[in-house]
């Protein structure tokens, strides 16, 4: 075990899984000689070699487009989009053909790209740092998207995605990159995809959050814990496949229900959990379904603080839900 | 060529009597495909557009393989998945196209550099037309493959029309071959309706990509006898003298005459080769048309490797609504 931040434990999971296996390599803009903006392949390209960690022009559509060529020829490269608010220009190759590979083939063409990218705000990022676009890929069929909250999940998901055989959309949580440290197990180890985190349990009201959304949530749980009210607090992990099941039997156990993501609202993921729940479990629920999300404009840049969900807000509406009913 | 131009009519007329759903005309490009085809190695990689059907030919792609993909039958390779004239076949190191435009092209650079550094001697092509010249993809495939020297040929068929778009509304390059002056590798201009000029065009652009001497642009100038699509009307957007003008270089009798003087080629053999095709056509599509349909819940597989607990209970829910008769087969 080692004490890492997330960003570390990032690097460390890139480092073994190129270690174990010489078809692993990395692409990206500034990632080798630089070692990334944010740091995450630092010292890879001393260990690896330019031939695998590889420094590209500044195209988020060749870099995903040719990240396809190799993973069709057998390789598995992991390509790095400097933030997600950058991915558009590599969007037609993510979502015509990485995810449509395997089956437009029938089978005969799996495409297996791990596509890295740091998202989200509370970095004064403004509108084009900032952004937390998760949705768009949890719609596009064909793509596994996980976002890790710890440092621990953050190496062993992405060893996972890296050794699994779909494409996978690892998107990193920025804001909390360097804020949070944690025990992170040395070596391999992998943390299955579709198995959410019960981060804290509780009986009174279900808090599901996912990412940097972890920390204002967890620290709501506490304050509750104060008023008396026990939250369950889940850690999603993995948006694609979602794990219904710890869903649904948490929000059985106690009735009451609050989304939280970063995300503008309309069309967020919560929209999809929310559905997930009244679909499955509207007879356990003893109060309506409350999100507490971004808001539906686009990224502010010096208000940010009032744009993301706060711990006072999540406090707030799990009082609301926890008085009715 | 004869068994690409043979099956174009058949499919043509196949779709025009709601046998096929749609189809995507070759005629008119029969040598720069099969020109370009023969001067690679079966181990080389294609990246197909969705005009490549005497590449698939003289790749080895079969009838049945064709024809199961036009009708989506239980013997299609892909399995219903696509249109038409999307196919791929792992076999013959044919890559799976698609209907977005110019996207195949920095795939193939990441494949010849995967190939380089697996240590195999073999290129990668990229396959496509003078529209897709002005996508984002042309422009970062051909710029990496620039940057990585990769063992990659960009054969740009240039038909003279992107659907209703002139060659001289996509730019104003006066060839398509000199741009590739800007990524800094080499660019050749091929009539391409010369089966011969194309074969050794390419086979040198190959030898130069397998020295490491980098990639090559080639211009394969060509035209496209006839419409985009099964959807398109061509008489919208050009004149029939234009048309008549570029049928008197017709790559099929190109090669007819040329094999006539130069070789023993006859009237006679010339016609038996074009019964003996059209008769192998027929039989083939007798075949295809017989043969079973899908297996009604197979849209769901191959979405993952393994199915989501989610996909598993939509197919749950097909299963059942097919079982009780809320919907039919």
């Amino acid at each position: 075990m080692t004490e890492l931040t997330l960003v570390q434990a990032v690097n460390r999971g890139l480092a073994e899984a190129m270690r174990q296996d010489p078809d692993v390599l990395l692409l990206g803009e500034d990632i080798g000689t630089n070692g990334g903006v944010f740091r995450a392949t630092e010292g890879l390209q001393k260990e690896f070699g330019a031939e695998r960690v590889i420094d590209t022009p500044l195209s988020e559509c060749g870099i995903v487009g040719t990240a396809i060529g190799m993973a069709l020829y057998g390789l598995k490269p992991v390509a790095e989009i400097q933030f997600l608010d950058f991915i558009y220009p590599a969007f037609d190759q993510i979502v015509s053909e990485l995810s449509k590979f395997r089956y437009r083939s029938g089978g005969q063409y799996p495409c297996h790209v791990v596509v890295r990218a740091p998202y989200g705000g509370g970095i004064r990022g403004g509108l084009y740092h900032s952004q937390s676009t998760e949705a768009f890929f949890c719609h596009t069929a064909g793509l596994k998207v996980v976002i890790p909250s710890t440092p621990a999940d953050a190496k062993g998901l992405l060893l996972t995605a890296i050794h699994d055989e779909d494409p996978v959309m690892f998107l990193e949580p920025k804001r909390i990159y360097r804020s949070i440290t944690g025990e992170v197990p040395d070596g391999d180890y992998r943390i299955p995809f579709g198995k959410a985190r019960v981060a804290r349990e509780g009986t009174d009201l279900t808090l599901v959050a996912y990412g940097a959304m972890m920390v204002p949530t967890l620290a709501a749980a506490e304050r509750l814990a104060q008023d008396g009210l026990q939250a369950e607090v889940l850690d999603l992990r993995t948006l694609v496949p979602l794990d219904e099941a710890t869903l649904l039997a948490s929000v059985e156990k106690t009735g009451r229900l609050v989304i939280v993501h970063e995300a503008a609202r309309t069309a967020g993921f919560g929209a999809e959990i929310a559905a997930i729940v009244a679909e499955k479990a509207l007879y356990s629920l003893k109060a309506p379904i409350v999100r507490v999300t971004g808001y539906d404009t686009p990224f502010p840049y010096a208000l940010e603080h009032l744009y993301l969900p706060s711990e006072e807000r999540i406090v707030e509406a799990a009082r609301g839900v926890g008085r009715t009913g | 060529m004869v068994l690409a131009r043979a099956l174009d009519e058949r499919c043509l007329s196949l779709q025009r009597q709601g046998r096929i759903g749609f189809y995507v005309p070759l005629e008119g490009q029969e040598a720069a495909q099969v020109g370009c085809a023969l001067a690679l190695d079966p181990k080389d990689w294609i990246f197909p557009a969705y005009r490549e059907l005497g590449v698939a030919l003289a790749r080895g792609v079969t009838l049945p393989e064709l024809l199961d993909q036009f009708i989506g039958n239980s013997g299609d390779r892909l399995k219903g998945r696509q249109m038409p004239n999307h196919y791929g076949y792992r076999a013959q190191n044919f890559v799976v196209a698609s209907s977005p435009l110019g996207t195949q092209i920095p795939q193939a650079v990441g494949a010849a550099l995967a190939a380089r550094r697996r240590g195999d001697p073999i290129v990668t092509v990229a396959f496509f037309g003078d529209g897709s010249t002005s996508t984002n993809d042309f422009h970062a495939g051909l710029n990496f493959a620039g940057v990585f020297r990769s063992p990659t040929i960009f054969f740009c068929q240039n038909n003279q029309w992107a659907i209703s778009m002139p060659r001289s509304r996509q730019t104003m390059s006066a060839t398509l071959a000199e741009k590739a002056d800007a990524y800094g590798f080499r660019g050749v201009v091929v009539d391409g309706t010369d089966l011969g000029q194309v074969y050794r065009t390419v086979t040198e652009a190959r030898t130069r990509a397998l020295a490491g001497d980098g990639p090559t642009l080639i211009e394969a100038q060509v035209y496209r006898f006839g419409p985009h699509s099964t959807s398109d009307d061509p008489k919208r957007y050009r004149s029939d003298p234009e048309v008549a003008e570029w049928r008197r270089r017709d790559p099929l009798l190109r090669t007819k005459e040329h094999l006539m003087t130069a070789g023993d080629w006859t009237e006679a053999k010339d016609t038996a080769l074009w019964t003996e095709v059209r008769g192998r056509i027929a039989e083939a599509w007798k075949a295809a048309e017989a043969t079973s349909p899908l297996p009604p819940t197979s849209f769901l597989d191959d979405v993952f490797s393994t199915p989501t607990p989610q996909l598993e209970n939509q197919r749950r829910e097909l299963d059942d609504l097919l079982a009780r008769k809320v919907i039919h087969e």
